[in-house]
């Protein structure tokens, strides 16, 4: 009956990281976290004119469920502790992607109570600059997130200790 | 004029040696008190004259002159729809003024942010803490001395500093 065996007997060949990065890479499930303007757009590129969810972008509430967390806006000092609190909250593999001046340099807030960066705390894979940026700058940067996960390495075995992994070219 | 406000005159009359200044600009009228009588003149604001709402206390920071900074409160009677703003000269020596908290509570929260960006310390504020400010921050940012953008890090120095 219909799909019950829609590959019949057949096998597939594939190598680990290609079907690990794949999985990853399909299924972004990003942080519910927003700080600032970016977030509004961050939200715009979620809802239906954009659309995240045709990436497997789905924004989860927990962080215990989100590979990524999306920095959406102005660190201040302040905040930092709840951001490093949230990341480490999240399980591994995981992903920042720092969008907007704010979070990339600190952009025009150069004073006392702002993080110059969020890379001063995160380890950052992705930068998207704009102020904000347009939910078209979002979806990039998101591709480009994938595709850096596509580009991994014995990321999956490295895990289990099977081997080392091994950092993708830049 | 400001002699002619109502205000301005029953404070002539009652606090007469507490009076330092008072002035009216565009129609605010402003009058500057020594700090030892704050607590009486706002007391008399309130309950005499029914400038009953508090609607702001904030400080300003005139570095360089004597006394430094300014404590700042703004009055609002909402049965004379009439606003008055009270001024009162801090030294940066004894750098504390009487807590406005015994006449109104919304003074609990904007005397601790006057303490947080301004160090003022309020006498007998109930809970005075930084209310803006990480509990372990060091100094009050909205001093004019304080570096813009940190003491931790190399001032300003023009493009690409």
């Amino acid at each position: 009956m219909g799909v019950n065996q829609p590959l019949g007997d057949n096998i597939i060949t594939t190598s680990l990281d290609s079907l690990v990065n794949w999985a990853r890479k399909s299924s972004i499930w990003p942080m519910t976290f927003g700080l600032a303007c970016c977030a509004i757009e961050m939200m715009a590129t979620g809802a239906a004119k954009h659309d995240l969810d045709r990436f497997g972008i789905i924004f989860r509430a927990s962080p215990r469920q989100s590979d990524c967390i999306i920095i959406a806006g102005t660190v201040t000092k302040k905040m930092l502790p709840v951001i490093k609190t949230v990341y480490e909250q999240m399980p591994e593999p995981k992903w920042v992607v720092a969008m907007g001046a704010c979070a990339c340099s600190g952009g025009i807030f150069d004073t006392y109570s702002v993080v110059q960066g969020i890379d001063e705390a995160l380890p950052v894979d992705v930068y998207i600059p704009g102020c904000p940026p347009r939910p078209e700058a979002l979806l990039y940067g998101l591709m480009k997130l994938q595709d850096k996960i596509a580009n991994e390495r014995n990321s999956f075995g490295s895990s289990i200790g099977l081997g080392e992994r091994l950092e993708p070219a830049a | 004029m400001a002699e002619n406000n109502r205000a301005v005159v029953k404070l002539k009359e009652r606090f007469a040696d507490a009076l330092l200044e008072y002035k009216e600009h565009r129609g605010e009228v402003t009058v500057t008190v020594k700090k030892e009588s704050i607590l009486e003149v706002l007391k008399y604001l309130r309950d005499d004259l029914r400038y009953n709402f508090l609607s702001d206390v904030t400080a300003v920071d005139y570095l360089g002159q004597e006394p430094r900074f300014m404590v700042v409160y703004h009055l609002l009677s909402i049965p004379n729809k009439d606003r008055v703003r009270v001024k009162a000269p801090v030294t940066e020596a004894d750098c504390s003024i009487d807590s406005a908290t015994a006449l109104w509570n919304s003074a609990n929260w904007l005397e601790r942010e006057a303490y947080d960006l301004f160090g003022i310390n309020f006498k007998n504020h109930p809970n005075l803490v930084r209310i803006l400010m990480t509990d372990d921050w060091v100094g009050h940012p909205l001093r004019k001395d304080y570096p813009l953008q940190g003491p931790d890090r190399e001032p300003y120095k023009g493009r690409l500093s």
